[in-house]
């Protein structure tokens, strides 16, 4: 008898979580474009409200083309399920607000997406929950900021803008000897490059703005649970493990095991936050998905060519990207990202400021704006933007100087950047 | 709810209900590896609709405490045990896969508590496949393996799930790595080595029903033929898309059977 298989990522990629459309035979992945589904009669209505049986009711809780998304990505990532969302921001509140209230308290690397830390380090705060932040390649501190109100620990796979690898393995175990779950911010390594859950994380989100839409035209994030954690186990999860007077008394947990997170997380974040998926921004982020594995590897690529070239260029005082043998986490990078370590990463230009404003001002491929992930070329300036409400001291434990430039590679001609980003560095010093 | 079975806790799943004397009950028996979560829209469905629910977690399986138990009469026995520690003195059965030959053997020796049987994919004999039976004795990863991708239907691994956003595959390895070691060889082994199938069909006096997945694979539709033949009256219902893991391939068809056989109305749509 033969070992059974399953299918590849490449094919997941192009077909989970869709057949044929029954109803008209579409290979695509028909857009949804509903609010609501007409019920069968009054019965079939109380069994879908009341969970008795599978199937949409109102699109903000669940849609057919969400719907593909979603066991897409959990079948990439190798997870229950998923839940997709407004944006990544829409994802990392979900996870939060699933899993605790006021008086909850978060550990979470200090090398953040600024979104990220303006949402734990600020606004959360007014809602009663608290962020420790830690440096992220220091064990210890995670172990000493856990406290007996900790529900997550928290961190980015890549550390933004600095690179930081996170050590999961690791830091899951830290978390796991708590009794407590980490989330992972997977953006910048996609299922192409990482697979959190196989090192130890229990839940990851991506914004997947970024390379798994990575034609740049949609906002949207996806949340996704390894079914992993045991939250009756741990005892510290009250929101998945006691009944729910929203919810007819239900104690998620016992209601679906495995499911509990992502059952509560969508009766209860999606149907009271509503930070739901539309359907088009869904068919957006599914198109870019079905390449992912064919685009992944180039941008590593691309990426690495243009590291190559940096690093050699007399104006350029630090490349920070973690294949470098400089980079703190190279050896940890080896060990956890063999493919490759994403195409978003630093640099530091001669001359401060004045020289990053011109050598940004001066690039023609590259385009000059917030974000990352694209299929183009992207450059920013984190200093003043992504990462302009962080202190100094801030700022610094993430790695971020004033000189520090960010660059996304993208998919075009490799020499072509490289010719782009000479030109530009030839004018930041004039 | 928690409760003892011959001193050790066990657990049922009851709908968030509290057991009611006047109601009629339906049991849920999941299969090898599994746990009650396995009936999770159909236990709800019967919970919320005048029934008490027992969906069940055999030793060692969800919470219930263990050692697991490593024969189909002694499994069947455990039930009978379990509903009359909770003083339910007849009860409608369903049973899945290895749960299906349990709900089979209480049945036989018990026949005054099961007012009715439904086998939802059931094979006699039962056989599991050396390779798999190997792997789950060694506590290999592999067994889990196994268990997903034959325990689904091969479209399963490519096509949409019912339930919105779920991975099957995935739902199924997450399960199925929270058993304590030893507990899936108990099962798989409970199920290859049970051979009273046959004397046991012809012993069932109550109303029977198979539901069936023309896709399934592990416990394919001419393997229930031999205990189809020995159940008189037994109905059979076969549902074309779905394989082995029918509660959740085919929640509705799935339901919409057990509905009709428990009488409760006839289905709609």
């Amino acid at each position: 008898m033969a070992a059974p298989k399953y299918p590849s990522l490449d094919t997941l990629a192009l077909h989970a979580g869709q057949s044929p459309d029954p109803a008209t035979g579409s290979r695509a992945v028909p857009i949804y474009q509903t609010t609501s589904y007409v019920f069968r009669d009054t019965e079939h209505a109380a069994s879908l409200f009341n969970m008795e049986r599978a199937g949409h009711v109102y699109s903000r809780i669940s849609n057919p083309t969400v719907a593909v998304l979603e066991e897409r990505m959990a079948a990439l990532e190798g997870g229950v399920g998923a839940i997709a969302t407004a944006s990544g921001q829409a994802a990392l509140h979900l996870a939060v607000a699933t899993l605790m209230g006021a008086g909850g308290h978060i550990v979470a690397s200090a090398s953040l997406y600024g979104g990220s830390h303006n949402l734990l380090g600020y606004t959360l705060k007014r809602f009663g929950i608290d962020t420790t932040f830690v440096n992220p390649r220091r064990l210890d501190e995670w172990k000493r900021a856990i406290r007996a109100n900790t529900r997550l620990l928290f961190g980015e796979t890549l550390g933004n803008p600095g690179l930081d690898v996170l050590d999961i393995p690791s830091i899951s175990a830290i978390a796991h000897e708590a009794k407590l779950p980490l989330l992972v911010d997977a953006t910048f390594t996609t299922p192409v490059l990482m697979k959190p859950f196989a090192l130890g994380a229990d839940l990851l989100y991506h914004s997947a703005t970024k390379f798994l839409g990575g034609h740049g035209v949609a906002i949207a994030g996806v949340l996704v649970d390894s079914g992993r954690f045991d939250w009756e186990a741990s005892g510290k999860f009250e929101t998945l493990t006691a009944p729910y007077a929203g919810f007819h008394g239900m104690d998620f947990e016992e209601e679906s095991g495995t499911r509990a997170f992502l059952l509560r997380a969508r009766r209860e974040g999606l149907r009271d936050f509503g930070a739901c998926m539309a359907p088009m921004t869904a068919f957006h982020i599914l198109q870019g998905i079905e390449t992912l594995h064919l685009r992944m590897p180039r941008h590593v690529e691309n990426t690495r060519r243009v590291v190559e070239f940096l690093s050699r260029h007399s104006q350029v005082e630090k490349v920070i990207y973690p294949e470098l043998p400089g980079h703190p986490d190279h050896a940890l990078a080896k060990k956890l990202l063999p493919n490759g370590c994403g195409a978003v990463f630093s640099f530091e230009i001669t001359g401060g400021r004045p020289a990053g404003k011109r050598f940004i001002e001066s690039l023609r491929v590259f385009s000059h704006l917030a974000n990352v992930g694209d299929a183009k070329s992207l450059v920013i300036h984190p200093a003043t933007t992504t990462h302009y409400r962080m202190s100094d001291a801030d700022l610094k434990n993430a790695g971020i100087t004033a000189g520090t430039v960010r660059l996304s590679i993208g998919l075009e001609d490799a020499q072509d950047l490289i010719d782009d980003l000479e030109r530009a560095l030839k004018a930041s010093a004039k | 709810m928690n409760f003892e079975v011959g001193g050790r806790g066990a657990f049922a799943y009851t709908a968030a209900h509290e057991l009611d004397p006047a109601k009629p009950t339906v049991v849920f028996v999941h299969g090898a590896g599994l746990d009650h979560s396995s009936f999770g829209l159909q236990s709800r469905y019967f919970g919320y609709h005048g029934r008490n629910v027992l969906a069940l977690d055999l030793p060692a399986h969800g919470r219930s405490d263990g050692p697991a138990l490593s024969d189909i009469r002694e499994m069947a026995d455990w039930v009978s045990e379990a509903l009359r520690s909770l003083k339910i003195p007849k009860a409608a059965v369903v049973g899945h896969s290895m749960g299906s030959l349990v709900t089979l053997e209480l049945a036989a020796r018990h026949p005054e508590q099961a007012e009715r049987i439904a086998f939802v994919g059931v094979a006699f004999p039962m056989k599991v496949g050396a390779p798999f039976l190997e792997a789950a004795k060694a506590n290999d990863y592999s067994a889990f393996d196994m268990h997903t991708i034959w325990g689904h239907g091969a479209q399963v691994a490519l096509a949409g799930n019912p339930s919105p956003g779920m991975w099957m595959h995935g739902d199924a390895l997450a399960r199925l790595e929270r058993l304590a070691p030893g507990v899936l060889y108990a099962g798989l082994k409970a199920c290859n080595d049970y051979a009273a199938g046959l004397e046991s069909a012809a012993k069932v006096k109550c109303p029977a029903l198979f539901i069936l997945g023309r896709r399934d694979v592990m416990t394919p539709l001419r393997a229930a033929k031999a205990l189809q033949e020995r159940i008189a009256g037994a109905k059979t219902v076969e549902i074309a898309a779905s394989g082995h893991a029918l509660m959740a391939e085919a929640p509705d068809a799935t339901l919409d059977a057990l509905i009709e056989f428990l009488s409760l109305e006839k289905p709609k749509g």
